[in-house]
């Protein structure tokens, strides 16, 4: 059985039809990345499976129940941050901490938040505000607020788009180390567990696709979006991002996808 | 190009700022005395002129808070007792708006359910709610406080309704994938959200609050501005009543810088 399960999905909001017949099985442990043009229904398929919008037709399991609703199993970086405005970076990542992880001391929920800012590099800026702060340092604020969480399934939703190149690298490889529960902090280790995070992520960003993920599905363009093609990348982990940059199934799969995107799938003109 | 641009005309007459307005704001007031005094030797003669009035006003403001019993007492004495029934009315008002507000804001069911009720009950007089007050309590001063709180509760409640109802999907979609307990939405999400709001509504409802003190206090009696104004007329003082307008004036405007200086400190943090 699949751990996330999508099965005939159909999303429509009145008459216009979004999402037609989406169907995808995510393995425990997997990482895998939505890819497509803007506005082909990724992020609303990525709502959906956060329980935050319902599907008009077809369902979604997670490990083989039906999700009703939002969960803090299923941790999500928002496409536009969400973050509070009027709490600080700290506040903003404490206050799911302490929600999520109720059951722990409040010395536990602190060293949660702080070393999950450390992971970002924000521990040095915990005290701003959203509104002090730059685009990217939000994006890692939503992103430590998720991981912080504890998540199964890890909901991103174009997670690094607003990044610089390098720190998006940076934080590329800090996910994965997550993802891979190869922390050195002992502590984190002990909460997280030795299990492997399932991470689902929608990105426009075709060589973050194939670093970070095991497979990527291509989705077709809307009206009446679908998942198109799912390719396979078969490098092996740990990548090395110069390694693999070089290597010829990089170069194959990238090929590939880009003939998916601009050829089989491309954009109607309008 | 530069010796263009400046022009030496404009330093001679560069008058400060503040200066500025405090000028106009003077000028402002010296047309208000003028027009009054034409109108005071014109269609109103029995309306006492401005001179005597400020005479009065000032014969008043040195000595605000002498108290030759229940029916002389010095300016500020009674000011300082309408401003008591006031905060406590409104005070009052507030405890219900707020909670009853938030919980309009966010459910739809209730706003249509009770929207119709407010907006009959919003314009109703504070002169039409005096009786139902006495016939309520059985005591002129609760009487007088119950209508302070009836007519300034409303514009608290429906801004605040209109606060915690627009609370960004975002921030909700937030608290539920985080799953926030009611306490923790209502404190890190509902409040700071609609504080705002809320400290809108009450500067409207505590000018609605003073204008309406006085009304009160005239039915009421025995003590407060309103019951000094009515007393004032009645006993053929209408230099007094003229100057008790001014004094109201000035603290219902100090009351609204007060609020007005609390949202703006509240609407950059």
């Amino acid at each position: 059985m699949a751990f996330l399960q999508i099965s005939s999905v159909h999303k429509r909001f009145g008459s216009y039809a979004a999402l037609e017949n989406v169907n995808l099985s995510v393995q425990q442990g997997e990482v895998i990345a939505l890819i497509g043009h803007s506005g082909c229904g990724k992020s609303t398929l990525l709502s959906m499976i956060a329980g935050l919008s319902q599907p008009t037709q077809g369902e979604i399991l997670l490990e083989g129940r039906p999700l009703k609703g939002p969960g803090p199993e299923r941790g999500v970086v928002f496409q536009n941050y969400s973050l509070l405005p009027w709490l600080s970076v700290y506040q903003n990542v404490k206050v799911a901490v302490a929600s999520v992880h109720r059951e722990r001391t409040d010395d536990e929920k602190a060293r949660i938040t702080e070393k999950f800012l450390q992971i970002v590099g924000l521990w040095a800026h915990r005290h701003k505000k959203p509104g002090e702060i730059s685009g990217g340092m939000k994006q890692r604020t939503a992103l430590a607020r998720a991981l912080a969480t504890n998540p199964k399934l890890l909901l991103l939703d174009e997670p690094f788009g607003a990044l610089d190149a390098l720190t998006r690298a940076n934080l590329q490889d800090e996910l994965l180390r997550v993802w891979d529960s190869t922390l050195e902090d002992s502590f984190l280790r002990a909460i997280w567990g030795g299990e492997r995070k399932t991470i689902l992520l929608v990105t426009h960003d075709i060589e973050e696709a194939i670093y970070l993920c095991d497979r990527i599905a291509v989705m077709s363009n809307g009206p009446a979006a679908s998942i198109g093609k799912v390719v396979e990348v078969p490098l092996p982990r740990p990548r090395d991002r110069r390694q693999m940059l070089e290597s010829r199934a990089y170069v194959e799969i990238k090929e590939e996808l880009l003939h998916l995107l601009t050829v089989v799938y491309a954009k109607k003109a309008a | 190009m530069e010796r263009i641009v400046r022009k030496p005309a404009s330093r001679g007459l560069a008058v400060p700022k503040p200066l500025l307005t405090g000028l106009n704001a003077l000028t402002g007031f010296f047309v208000l005395l003028l027009a009054w005094h034409v109108l005071s030797h014109t269609v109103a003669p029995k309306v006492p002129e401005p001179s005597k009035t400020l005479g009065i006003f000032w014969q008043m403001f040195i000595n605000p808070f002498y108290d030759n019993g229940p029916n002389d007492k010095g300016i500020g004495l009674q000011l300082w007792l309408s401003l008591e029934r006031v905060f406590v009315g409104f005070g009052l008002g507030a405890l219900i708006a707020v909670p009853l507000g938030i919980l309009i804001g966010a459910s739809e069911g209730l706003r249509a359910m009770l929207n119709p009720v407010i907006q009959m009950l919003r314009p109703v007089s504070p002169l039409a709610w005096f009786p139902v007050g006495l016939a309520a309590f059985q005591a002129s001063e609760q009487a007088a406080i119950f209508v302070i709180a009836i007519c300034s509760l409303w514009p608290t409640l429906i801004n605040t309704a209109l606060g915690v109802g627009s609370i960004p999907q975002d921030y909700r979609n937030v608290a539920r994938v985080y799953a926030f307990s009611p306490w923790t939405y209502l404190t890190c999400v509902v409040l700071p959200h609609s504080l705002l709001y809320v400290l809108t509504g009450f500067r409207l409802g505590m000018g609605i609050a003073w204008m309406v003190i006085v009304a009160a206090e005239m039915l009421a009696g025995g003590t407060g501005v309103g019951f000094f104004v009515w007393d004032s007329y009645n006993s053929g003082q209408l230099e007094y009543v003229m100057a008790s307008i001014l004094f109201i004036g000035l603290v219902g405007w100090a009351l609204d810088s007060a609020l007005g200086w609390l949202v703006r400190r509240f609407s950059h943090g």
